[in-house]
């Protein structure tokens, strides 16, 4: 391997990083690699953005800076050591800790235990623990890194495809590892949101009607304000506000995999302004054209998988955020008007929040806060 | 260009991953391509635009198959002015 393309990052600058986060994807000729930081830290500058161009190996793409000292060496590069195959890029973009030959290699019961139900060969295993012991999370990683490319004829299309599903792998294990999650659902009625759009839709031509994803956002957004701790990061052991409200919004790929880019300031744009930004956002997750700031700088996602026929999602939160709203379908549901029980178009919202960041409590007010929303859709 | 490889072609440029030799013209087009809603609406823009017919969300339910909405597009062209 002589040079590569940076993919996508998996941290922004101010974040603290530990010997063996994986922070970046790189696509090589052959694989997706991960690229692991060497040592702790606070990445300190990002040098080079996701882009199509090649990096020649040995690119420095950011300066950390180590725990109490101002000097900011270059840290992380395209890796030097090249993947021999597509079977194991995580592994192989892992630099060897020195071993004394001999030596009975250090590994915990766990990842022992874990090794052996994979086969794995003991000695072939790079450790991240303390004296480069093998610790569980090194075993997992060589499984992850060696099951899903194996055998894999290369293509440009798989080596994409491979990239985003392993930059989803290592952003939800992260993110399923640390986030303690809790869930709220409610039922929000619809009617009265989707007959106000239906009667703004029906004089105008398809390229300026508007889909009720358009509605939900704002809704979202307005509520952010009223409890603006679901609208941020989780970071150093503390909620950080986001610098305004970007909803990340998760749009899926008909291939497989998904991408969640951000919709700037929601919460300042009109409904038509904010059906033509999420309309350009899928084009461009779909034909590509992306900008690297769109994918990290979301401050909370917004998932509608309604379209897939299902009543509720409960979604994974993209880390560093601390909240995720998920909308089912617009269905018929049985509702109660004035005690009697009649069938009304609503949707189920699902919140899963991080508790390190913030409490049920103000979750419930959050998802009421988007009901509420919802019912006055002229205001929106 | 007759009406049919018009529209398919509207619909292969708004979803570029679909195989039209493998559709079936007679049966529900959601059924047998992913697409979404939005998908959906940015196809009815680009026939707007194309072929000058504006296809209301009312009439939507009615347009399952490609075929009805072949059969639509014909009737609304023919009546038009």
């Amino acid at each position: 391997m002589d040079k590569g393309k940076l993919v996508s990052w998996l941290v922004k600058e101010g974040d603290r990083v530990k010997k063996g986060d994986v922070i970046a994807v790189v696509e090589t000729q052959k694989s997706a690699v991960d690229v692991e930081v060497w040592q702790d830290g606070t990445v300190e500058k990002i040098l080079v953005q996701p882009s199509e161009a090649d990096l020649p190996v040995g690119t420095v793409l950011a300066l950390l800076g180590g725990d109490g000292e101002a000097a900011a060496p270059p840290a992380e590069a395209v890796p030097k050591k090249a993947p021999a195959a597509a079977t194991r890029p995580a592994v192989a973009a892992r630099p060897l800790p020195p071993t004394v030959p001999g030596e009975r290699a250090k590994i915990s019961p766990a990842a022992r235990r874990r090794a052996e139900e994979f086969r794995l060969d003991l000695a072939k295993l790079r450790g991240s623990g303390p004296e480069g012991a093998v610790v569980l999370e090194d075993v997992e990683a060589a499984i992850a890194a060696q099951t899903p490319a194996a055998g894999l004829p290369a293509s440009g299309a798989q080596d994409k495809q491979l990239a985003m599903r392993r930059a989803i792998a290592a952003a939800m294990e992260k993110s399923h590892r640390e986030i303690p999650l809790y869930f709220l659902e409610t039922l929000i009625p619809m009617e009265r949101a989707l007959s106000w759009m239906e009667a703004r839709n029906r004089d105008r031509p398809p390229n300026e009607r508007l889909l009720y994803v358009a509605l939900l956002l704002k809704a979202v957004a307005l509520a952010l304000r009223e409890v603006p701790e679901f609208n941020g990061y989780y970071l150093n052991g503390a909620f950080q506000p986001g610098p305004g409200i970007h909803l990340g919004v998760a749009v899926s790929l008909r291939e497989g995999g998904l991408q969640a880019p951000a919709i700037h300031d929601v919460d300042q744009k009109d409904l038509s302004r904010i059906m033509a930004e999420a309309q350009g956002l899928v084009k461009r997750v779909r034909g590509g054209g992306l900008k690297g700031s769109e994918l990290t700088d979301p401050t909370i996602t917004v998932t509608s998988l309604g379209e897939e026929g299902v009543e509720k999602v409960f979604g994974l939160i993209y880390p560093p955020q601390v909240a995720i709203v998920g909308f089912g379908k617009v269905y018929q549901a049985p509702l109660v008007e004035e005690g009697q029980v009649v069938a009304r178009r609503a949707i189920t919202a699902v919140l899963s929040a991080d508790h390190r960041a913030n409490d049920g409590h103000r979750g419930a007010l959050f998802l009421k806060a988007i009901q509420r929303r919802l019912q006055e859709p002229e205001k929106l | 260009m007759v009406l049919k490889d018009e529209v398919l072609n509207l619909l292969q440029e708004v979803a570029p991953e679909v195989d039209l030799g493998s559709l079936d013209l007679n049966l529900p087009l959601r059924d047998q391509v992913d697409i979404d809603s939005m998908d959906f609406l940015n196809f009815l823009g680009r026939i707007y635009e194309t072929l000058g017919v504006n296809v209301p969300e009312s009439d939507y339910a009615s347009l399952r198959c490609l075929n009805d909405l072949l059969q639509y597009l014909e009737k609304k062209r023919g009546g038009a002015p």
